[in-house]
């Protein structure tokens, strides 16, 4: 469904990421790892439409989105969780999810917060709390059901383990997990790379804004490369 | 008579005859002189209102904001004066005003959209003055403005040729000016309060308060961040070109002078300190800044009467008061005298056990 050729993105003309191919099937899990500065989250930036790209195409369900504005991609089922999470500190966490579903207005609205809430009952005890007094597991929760809430069909999720415990790590990735066993298409970048590889059937390692190697997760896990770079072996 | 719904209709009621009253009433207790100080809160509640939606909603630090009150004070002295020797009806310059002040809030909105923070405020700072100067300098080569002296003899508004400026026989009451330019502004200022708090609570103003909360999740969340910028640069505007408008008819006089950066700075104090995103504070705000002042000039006489002379000028210590308040509203009161009821719930929800959590 993503289709991204020759991808080149830069911040005031310092290249971050420069020829970059990925692609993401529908209902697929891939994973981006790569070290600090590697491009990663600039990678999601430009294609959430954050960013504008020098260079290159981005394709979602055939249809050509490079040049299209952010909410727009958002209409078209593309959905990011930003980096640091990017709750609306000072809404509740019911107005967050209220904004997740900004650009919708049809009936199922009600039914997905449901949905939201039972996939997350932390948010639920909390709804009328203000989302800047959350703890930084809950926020994420928040972040997550916030991006579903506009009901993509592609979700972008930028860093979710950044900053949590171990546990809190492993409960997101479960929802993330659940997210996808319900349809969602999932592009996950991550510093985390063994969570990130297990997750997903597919990976990109990102080296100074190039994909230094794609493929099977599986096979990155096992790749000694891989292991010697990512996974501290 | 225990029907709250009736309980707040009477309360209403008795709001709106104390509002239409008040004129009347301040007249009699206090003098002709407060009458206009009541004008002039008004008038100052409509730009505060204005500047609420560009600081206070969207969170866009403005410090230029004068500068759409001497567009909509010039266009209207321009264009009902003998200056030019235009006597354009008011019903036709409001909505110019506002038309004029919301395109020139764009102008300022547009090259600045990707400015926050400092940034902005340095932008919009430099916008106002220029402005100010271009006011100043626009009497040459050739006369626009008429430069430092100003624009005299400004048309007051008639309403069915019944001039403002002149008392008024009601039904054997004597109406003064002053009275009925209270009445003029607080159609404006209600209609200002009004619009303001409906945004709020619209669509439009979730978008705002997104965009001040993070504006990356905004755009992530679809908020078409650009186009809700430059509304929220041009409805704040036109309120304060509506209030430029209304201000130039009742002095009957506009200077450069006027518009300067402490005013500027005045409008921002009245959002901050009633209580920034919150209507009824901000209106608290203009109210308490326009009337101390005022209410200042008495401790010149009390001085002499108590002391023999006058050691702290008034003007003094009205900077003086003025800085303490800031220091003392920052310290204790940091959303503002009277914030809005979600500012409120965070301040409390901050000393409120099992609230906050630290991050895991």
């Amino acid at each position: 469904m993503l289709e991204v050729r020759g991808l080149a993105l830069a911040y005031d003309g310092i290249a971050a990421v420069r020829e970059l191919d990925l692609d993401v099937a529908a209902g697929e899990r891939v994973a981006v790892i790569g070290a600090n500065g590697a491009g990663k989250s600039t990678t999601l930036k430009g294609l959430a439409g954050l960013m504008h790209p020098r260079a290159g195409s981005i394709r979602l369900n055939g249809e050509d989105i490079t040049r299209q504005p952010a909410h727009e991609r958002v209409c078209r089922g593309l959905s990011l969780v930003p980096e640091g999470r990017g709750v609306f500190a000072r809404l509740t966490v019911a107005e967050n999810l209220d904004m997740g579903a900004y650009l919708r207005v049809d009936p199922g609205i009600e039914g997905d917060l449901d949905r939201c809430y039972s996939m997350f009952p932390r948010l639920h005890e909390r709804r009328r709390q203000l989302a800047g007094t959350l703890s930084g597991g809950e926020q994420q929760m928040l972040a997550i059901a916030r991006a579903l809430m506009s009901r993509p069909s592609l979700l972008l999720l930028d860093e979710p383990s950044m900053g949590l415990a171990p546990q809190v790590t492993t409960r997101i990735f479960e929802a993330i997990a659940d997210i996808s066993a319900g349809g969602v298409a999932i592009l996950l970048v991550e510093q985390n790379a063994r969570a990130a590889l297990e997750l997903s059937s597919r990976g990109y390692v990102l080296e100074g804004g190039r994909v230094a190697l794609a493929g099977d997760a599986r096979d990155l896990l096992a790749s000694s490369a891989v292991r010697r770079a990512y996974l501290g072996e | 008579m225990r029907d709250p719904r009736r309980l707040r209709l009477v309360g209403l009621a008795l709001g709106l005859l104390a509002l239409l009253l008040a004129p009347f009433l301040v007249d009699a207790l206090l003098g002709r002189a407060w009458v206009r100080v009541l004008d002039l809160v008004l008038l100052y509640a409509m730009l505060a209102l204005g500047l609420n939606i560009v600081v206070g909603y969207a969170g866009l630090l403005d410090l230029g904001f004068v500068a759409f009150f001497a567009v909509g004070a010039y266009l209207y002295a321009l264009c009902a004066s003998p200056h030019f020797g235009l006597h354009l009806p008011f019903w036709l310059l409001l909505p110019a005003a506002a038309l004029l002040a919301a395109g020139v809030g764009v102008l300022l909105g547009a090259p600045t959209l990707r400015l926050r923070g400092d940034y902005l405020a340095i932008v919009t700072l430099g916008f106002g003055e220029i402005i100010r100067i271009f006011l100043n300098n626009l009497n040459a080569p050739v006369n626009l403005t008429n430069g430092p002296q100003g624009i005299t003899m400004i048309r007051p508004i008639e309403i069915a040729g019944v001039s403002m400026a002149r008392p008024v026989e009601l039904a054997g009451l004597t109406v003064p000016s002053l009275h009925l330019y209270y009445y003029l502004f607080l159609g404006f200022a209600a209609l200002a309060l009004v619009v303001s708090s409906r945004l709020e609570d619209s669509r439009i103003g979730r978008a705002w308060i997104a965009i001040r909360e993070d504006e990356v999740a905004a755009r992530a969340c679809g908020v078409n961040t650009r186009d809700l910028k430059l509304l929220a640069f041009a409805l704040g505007a036109s309120f304060g070109g509506v209030a430029g408008a209304l201000y130039a008819s009742f002095q009957g006089f506009v200077s450069p002078e006027s518009f300067g950066l402490t005013e500027s700075v005045m409008i921002l104090c009245m959002v901050v300190l009633g209580g920034m995103g919150h209507v009824r504070g901000v209106v608290l705000g203009a109210a308490l800044l326009v009337a101390l002042p005022e209410a200042l000039r008495y401790t010149g006489p009390l001085q002499r009467a108590l002391l023999g002379s006058v050691y702290i000028e008034p003007s003094d210590l009205r900077l003086l008061l003025f800085g303490l308040a800031l220091v003392l509203v920052a310290r204790w009161r940091p959303a503002g005298l009277w914030p809005s009821p979600v500012r409120r719930r965070e301040l409390a929800e901050r000393h409120a056990p099992g609230g906050p959590e630290s991050a895991q």
